[in-house]
């Protein structure tokens, strides 16, 4: 039987979650210590030796009360900050940033890599490149955790929740739900493997894709009618959504909002909650006709479409993977 | 009506015979012992589900119960543990029977509501508790939707409505002790003489009027929801599921101060007892208890760092939680004041007391860990999370308890325990604990989930150590037990004041007369006195 004490760090930023844990062990030993030295030390050093005897009169010590209590504070407040710090980096993807897509379901993990390719419990990353999860649940709050990246995210039903990370080691690593979810909890695990680039891009191509999701999108795109509102025209009913993706989106009211994977599904499935300015909610909802698996291909779709295409966007138009 | 009038030469125990006496009692100190009975059923019941988790983690495989039976006794052990006994025991047994006393009165503001707050105790745990038995619940303490209310096939409403009864108890309780502070204390007795442990319970008493209406309104919405898809937790229909998380832990934080600031009220009473000194202080360890009451109504979204809540009040929240620290901090460090120089004599609530600061404090920084954003994004969800409040709740909060029941022991049944026995099961208490519960720290560091059934062969060392520690904490409860039970016959007739105490209640007999007092007490000089010298100025 292994006995380890620490998880490997695998990831770009597993290094600096350590080093925090590491000066909060060494802080948190020094005043148990601390503690429990005085409190020992006391106790033995005035054991009451006469059944008669009593305490002292000292009682009391603003001095002594103000230093424990800034102290104490000084220190919180530096592991805040510090704290603060790093889960920025935790959680704020850098740009370029390839997107997988994970859809929990009670209890597997669904994962689709950016060019299609699709795996169940298993996640294949190259090494040194980052990534970032985009996941959703179908159906109740799971939790996608990877204790070698040092990193997690609840999944949840209705949006999409993210985590990033950039492999520093290839490897094996364990993948847990971490969010009790019913019988088989334990059981929703997986692996991640961290791949050299060249065997990642191996694998790519050994696995059969039968169409890019964006691909599948377009078509999706043309047979639920979308593009008959969603034109560039001006007379059209709803906003063209031409470079859309990304971008801060004025709505009915005055409210702003920036078009992520969230907005966009949102508005597929719940349109009349967050109306583009200028247009009237008419658009249906489309709840209960797309599985996970063509919401993704939707949403790839729409990320493709270039802000000011050379011709007028039609079904036609190249992908770009 | 049965009470306050007295057969001459009775105390409150042989005051009225018969179950009657008992059932429709409206002494305080009768309560306070239907509460004991309770409380000690409900922990020994809780402690059963606790073995049966711990003897399912001997191994890696889930080879001793099916995963549902798994689900529903981690569910039943965390149900008993926390509503059943942590938050009741010590408001309901030792707020009832000292506080009064304590403050030189002659029972608490509304003696009948008293007697109703230990009904719906009884009623609401004996509804959960059955429901929980026979149909059993799978969704956790904590309930989560949507799997709580729309996916659970499980008995969450009676349950759920169980615990919405036993919450009233909470109020009403809380209700009762506070008039009783405000308007019942003897002449001379002001809020600056009050004994610390009249402090904590004031303070917990302010959380539980506060924040409880909050658990009742969550749990209404949750068996609606379930009931009738009202769909307020339903993203389908326009509903969060992580509104749920707020509503539940803007109570569910408070709670974890609901089960300790009494017992650091009971903490600064033995300390200072044991010393014969006065608490180190006394004004800002009696304010910590208040500043922890108001601050941790602040921290609730230190819970949900991960949930998918917006960063920027995850950072909120967390320095917020920096703050709350604070006070604790202050409580440890006036405690071991007191010791230095104090006259200390190791009885064994002074030895709970010395327990309690040491594992407090562990249990403390750990929860310095997770309000660390940073670190909290690993940490999360693991078993760094269970031994953290497992620190926190039983070698801090059942720590406090078990001092608080030798201190008093003597008090409310008229007779000693055996100091030998005690001190050896509070010795065997601490490694037990410790051996169970440090090695989740490092398991949950490693990446061991909560609430796994199974899990990888890398983690059985760590969990066979702490069902090891499991057996042998168990061995540690069973022992006062028996001889506490034992003491009631055969122990040795206690003295009024067997620990040479300061504070009221030692002035009355052991055990009280029902009036408690001949004539009401009045208070000429500050708490803890215990040296005639003049007090030293720093």
């Amino acid at each position: 039987m292994k006995l380890s004490i620490l998880p490997e760090q695998a990831s770009s930023l597993a290094a600096e979650v350590d080093r925090l844990t590491w000066f909060l062990i060494g802080m948190s030993t020094f005043f148990t210590v601390l503690i429990a030295v005085m409190v020992v030390g006391f106790a033995l050093r005035y054991r009451r030796r006469d059944p008669e005897s009593v305490g002292s009169r000292f009682d009391n010590s603003a001095p002594l009360e103000i230093t424990w209590t800034v102290i104490p504070l000084l220190i919180v407040l530096f592991t805040f900050f510090w704290g603060a710090k790093v889960y920025f980096d935790l959680y704020k993807v850098p740009a370029d940033t390839a997107t997988f897509y994970v859809t929990g379901k009670r209890w597997m993990w669904k994962i689709q890599h950016p060019t299609g390719q699709r795996e169940i419990n298993e996640l294949r990353v190259p090494l040194g490149q980052p990534v970032r999860l985009l996941m959703t649940s179908e159906d109740v709050i799971h939790s996608f955790y990877v204790p070698a990246f040092r990193t997690k995210s609840d999944v949840l039903p209705g949006r999409y929740t993210s985590i990033w990370f950039r492999p520093t080691r290839t490897g094996t690593f364990h993948l847990f739900c971490t969010e009790y979810c019913g019988a088989e909890h334990s059981r929703m695990i997986g692996s991640v493997h961290v791949m050299e680039p060249d065997d990642y891009q191996q694998w790519l191509a050994s696995v059969a894709v039968p169409v890019l999701p964006a691909t599948d999108g377009r078509e999706l795109f043309a047979d639920l009618g979308c593009a008959n509102c969603h034109r560039a025209e001006s007379d059209a009913r709803g906003p063209s959504l031409n470079g859309l993706y990304g971008r801060q989106v004025e709505l009915v009211g005055g409210a702003r909002v920036r078009a992520d994977e969230t907005y966009l599904r949102e508005s597929i499935l719940s349109p009349a909650r967050r109306v583009v300015a200028g247009y009237q909610p008419v658009m249906p909802s489309y709840r209960g006709q797309l599985s996970e698996e063509r919401m993704i291909a939707l949403i790839e779709y729409i990320k493709s479409l270039e802000a000011n295409p050379t011709r007028v966007a039609s079904a036609e138009d190249a992908v770009r993977p | 009506m049965s009470g306050h009038e007295s057969e001459p030469g009775t105390n409150y125990l042989t005051n009225g015979h018969g179950l009657r006496s008992w059932l429709l009692t409206l002494d305080h100190k009768r309560i306070g012992i239907l509460y004991l009975l309770g409380v000690s059923f409900y922990f020994l019941l809780g402690g059963i589900f606790a073995m049966l988790v711990r003897l399912e983690l001997l191994t890696p495989a889930g080879d001793l119960l099916t995963p549902d039976s798994y689900n529903r006794a981690f569910t039943a052990h965390g149900v008993m543990m926390i509503f059943f006994f942590l938050l009741p025991a010590i408001p309901g047994i030792f707020g009832n029977f000292v506080l009064p006393i304590m403050i030189g009165a002659r029972d608490v503001a509304f003696p009948r509501l008293n007697l109703l707050s230990w009904y719906l105790f009884m009623t609401g745990a004996g509804l959960a508790m059955v429901s929980l038995i026979a149909g059993g619940v799978d969704t956790g303490w904590t309930f989560y939707t949507p799997y709580s209310s729309t996916f659970a096939t499980t008995a969450v409403i009676p349950v759920g409505l169980g615990i919405f009864i036993n919450g009233f108890s909470g109020i009403l309780t809380g209700v009762n002790f506070m008039v009783t502070v405000h308007r019942m204390r003897a002449p001379g007795m002001t809020w600056f003489r009050l004994p610390l442990f009249v402090w904590s319970q004031y303070a917990t008493a302010l959380i539980q009027v506060l924040g409880t209406p909050v658990l009742a309104i969550t749990l209404v919405l949750l068996v609606l929801e379930r009931a009738f898809n009202l769909g307020v937790f339903d993203p389908a229909k326009g509903g969060d599921p992580v509104l749920f998380q707020h509503l539940f832990w803007f109570y569910s934080h408070p709670a974890v101060y609901i089960m300790i600031l009494p017992s650091m009220g009971v903490i600064s009473e033995l300390v200072t007892c044991f010393s014969r000194k006065k608490i180190f202080g006394y004004g800002f360890v009696a304010m910590s208890s208040v500043a922890i009451a108001v601050l941790g109504f602040l921290v609730w979204g230190h819970h949900m760092f991960v949930s998918g809540q917006s960063v920027y009040a995850g950072m909120v929240f967390s320095i917020l939680s920096y703050l709350v620290a604070v006070p604790s901090a202050i409580k440890v460090f006036n405690w071991t004041a007191t010791l230095y120089r104090g006259s200390i004599a190791y009885q064994t609530p002074l030895l709970y007391a010395l327990g309690f600061i040491g594992l407090f404090t562990i249990g403390g920084l750990t929860g310095l860990f997770l309000a660390n954003l940073g670190v909290d994004v690993h940490l999360h969800d693991t078993y760094f999370v269970v031994g953290h409040f497992h620190y926190i709740m039983v070698g801090g909060a059942i720590m406090g308890y078990l001092g608080g029941i030798h201190f008093w022991w003597p008090k409310i049944s008229g007779r000693m325990y055996p100091e030998g026995w005690a001190r050896f099961s509070a010795l065997v208490l601490f490694v037990g604990f410790n051996l169970t519960f440090f090695p989740q720290f490092v398991l949950g560091y490693l990446g061991m989930p909560r609430r796994y059934h199974a899990y990888p062969e890398e983690f059985q060392v760590l969990n066979v150590l702490s069902s090891a520690g499991a057996s042998i904490l168990a061995v540690g409860y069973i022992i006062p037990l028996i001889y506490l039970i034992w003491s009631m016959r055969y122990g040795k007739p206690a003295p009024a004041n067997p620990w040479g105490a300061a504070g009221l209640e030692w002035q009355t007999p052991s055990p009280p007369p029902s009036y408690n007092f001949e004539q009401t007490p009045v208070v000429t000089e500050e708490p803890y006195v215990y040296s005639h010298e003049e007090a030293e100025v720093v």
